[in-house]
């Protein structure tokens, strides 16, 4: 992959003009590639497809503006905006709390890990610390959502491919997660559980001795998953060499989590970024794929839901005892300053940049979500794709809209 | 020249066939999933996953275009630029039609009631059968609504005023 520019959209009238662009491909394409500029010669028309905004492949309610010389995509557009609900906006009229209320639905896969950077981001102004117990019960939930996140993905693939089984093992094996993390917060979906300066209430009776036979349940999930899916000879057809991101220019789009690990960059905030939660106590691997196309991105959203789990058993291991709220006094005022807190949430790197001049809710936050820099890179990769492919890279990047649009 | 033909009839309907077609009707409601929010990932739960199973209850959620369903669940938060296009899908599909709204956000514009982009309401655009609070309902919640959708279903005359009106594309009031 040479050309790293962003991808100009071709017009008809420029004397240079390339149905496909100039680039490697993958050995076998070549001859499709040629009947492309056949097609080109002999003056066929393209064809411009709306994908979207109502779609079952988007995810939601992502638009993309496909133009297609027969079954190849020649230009990309996504249109973005249609979940946009004015996050940035909304909050600078919340008091903090209220804030932790509205940021679980920016991604709403994994509402707990949105919480805590922007808790973070307030501890760290009003210079108070949760205390060991908070942040080891922090840690736990983060990867529970994590594991919750990417169970769904693991089904929801198969799904995009064409296979419908791996969706339902998908979503059992996600009830159980998510019924651990119901009773310990009270929410299902939402929890908002954190309170700047520790959480909302202790771990309930028996909750532990229960998260273990879960993780019991999703590393055979895993498991399952890997043979179910990963060693399917029709899923590996149809996404090995799709959608292939060099991981340079994944890093420079600003691709970040699975996506760009997925590409070979050995890059994880939880081990690499400031030290946050009790990772810096936890012993993990982080997985890389060096192929950066579907099947990888697959593969390491596979190994990580693994490496969740035995997270989560290690944090159950090394649970300390003792309170679970600092000492905060009960009408919240931060004072005035700036901080930034960036994370590792399951879709990418998550970041709050947070202004306060003193008063019970923020001046500014801008938030730095995941996945709108990962589908920033769309128009780069469509280029040169075929359409039933378009919707198998659209699946394998895992965006949420609500983390696009915000 | 169906029994009601573009929502008139020409004589009264017997009250054993009127049973009959709605008994029918709503047993095999084709759901159109408007999945746009949180609340799509719970309709999915509750029509993928295995413990929830909506399929059971005679709702059928592959409609391939909303020209082939009777009952649309708008599930998540309706933005301003999204609300025309499902006003345009709304009238697509084929009349007797339901509308199911799924979730805060789609009720009243939910925690979002003053962002600057948020159509607060999705009763402003189309005429709303069932409401389901939450946010996001539990997929039970969803089922519970379907349920009593199909109640309604039931009760309905199939000669008198509201079904008329409904044929005719207006809103009539569920209480």
């Amino acid at each position: 992959m040479s050309s790293t520019e962003q991808p100009v959209t071709p017009t008809n009238d420029s004397p240079d003009f390339k149905a496909v662009p100039d680039f490697e491909v993958a050995p076998g394409m070549q001859r499709h590639l040629a009947d492309a500029r056949v097609n080109v010669e002999l003056d066929t028309g393209d064809m411009i497809i709306n994908l979207g905004p109502q779609h079952p492949a988007t995810h939601g309610t992502l638009r993309l503006v496909v133009r297609l010389d027969g079954e190849r995509v020649i230009a990309a557009d996504p249109v973005i905006g249609y979940m946009h609900r004015g996050y940035e906006k909304l909050t600078e009229f919340r008091t903090y709390p209220q804030v932790t209320t509205l940021i679980n639905r920016i991604d709403w896969l994994s509402s707990f890990a949105n919480e805590v950077p922007f808790v973070h981001a307030a501890e760290q102004l009003m210079e108070i610390e949760a205390p060991p117990r908070a942040q080891y019960i922090r840690t736990a939930l983060t990867e529970l959502s994590r594991i919750a996140t990417f169970l769904l993905f693991l089904g929801e693939m198969g799904l995009q491919v064409g296979a419908l089984t791996p969706a339902f093992y998908g979503f059992r094996d996600r009830e159980h997660v998510l019924n651990l993390i119901e009773s310990a917060t009270g929410g299902r979906f939402h929890p908002n559980f954190n309170r700047i300066g520790g959480l909302k209430d202790d771990l309930p009776w028996g909750w532990i001795a229960e998260t273990r036979n879960v993780m019991k349940i999703v590393l055979d999930a895993c498991d399952v998953f890997e043979d179910l899916v990963l060693g399917n000879e029709i899923f590996q057809a149809r996404t090995r060499s799709v959608g292939i991101i060099p991981g340079e220019l994944g890093a420079s789009y600003g691709v970040s989590g699975s996506n760009l690990r997925a590409s070979g960059v050995d890059w994880d905030l939880r081990r690499d970024g400031a030290p946050y939660l009790a990772y810096p106590e936890l012993d993990f691997e982080v997985f890389t794929h060096p192929d950066g196309d579907s099947f990888a991105r697959y593969w390491v959203r596979l190994q990580e839901t693994r490496e969740s789990a035995r997270m989560v058993l290690q944090l159950l291991d090394k649970m300390p005892s003792g309170p679970i709220m600092a000492k905060v006094a009960r009408i919240i005022k931060v004072p005035a300053g700036e901080s930034w807190v960036e994370t590792e949430n399951p879709l990418g790197q998550m970041g709050y940049y947070v202004v306060s001049k003193g008063g019970t809710g923020p001046f500014r936050v801008k938030i730095r979500s995941a996945s709108f820099s990962n589908v920033s890179i769309l128009p780069w990769m469509l280029r040169g794709v075929y359409v039933p492919d378009v919707v198998t890279i659209l699946a394998s990047l895992y965006f949420i809209l609500g983390d696009i649009d915000r | 020249m169906g029994l009601a033909d573009s929502g008139m009839l020409q004589k009264p309907v017997a009250k054993p066939l009127t049973w009959l077609l709605n008994y029918s009707r709503k047993y095999s409601l084709w759901m159109f999933q408007w999945g746009l929010a949180c609340c799509a990932i719970e309709m999915g739960a509750a029509l993928a996953s295995p413990r929830y199973d909506m399929m059971r209850i005679g709702v059928i959620p592959f409609p391939a275009s909303p020209r082939q369903a009777d009952l649309i669940v708008i599930s998540g938060t309706v933005t301003d630029k999204m609300a025309p296009a499902i006003r345009r899908l709304y009238e697509q599909m084929p009349d007797p039609k339901y509308v199911i709204s799924m979730g805060s956000c789609a009720n009243c514009g939910g925690p979002y009631w003053d962002s600057y982009s948020v159509t607060k309401g999705i009763d402003q655009i189309l005429p709303v059968d069932v409401y389901v609070p939450g946010c996001p309902p539990r997929p039970e919640a969803l089922i519970q609504a379907v349920v009593m959708l199909q109640e309604q279903i039931q009760n309905e005359g199939i000669g008198n005023d509201d079904m008329r009106k409904r044929w005719n594309g207006e809103p009539i009031n569920v209480v």
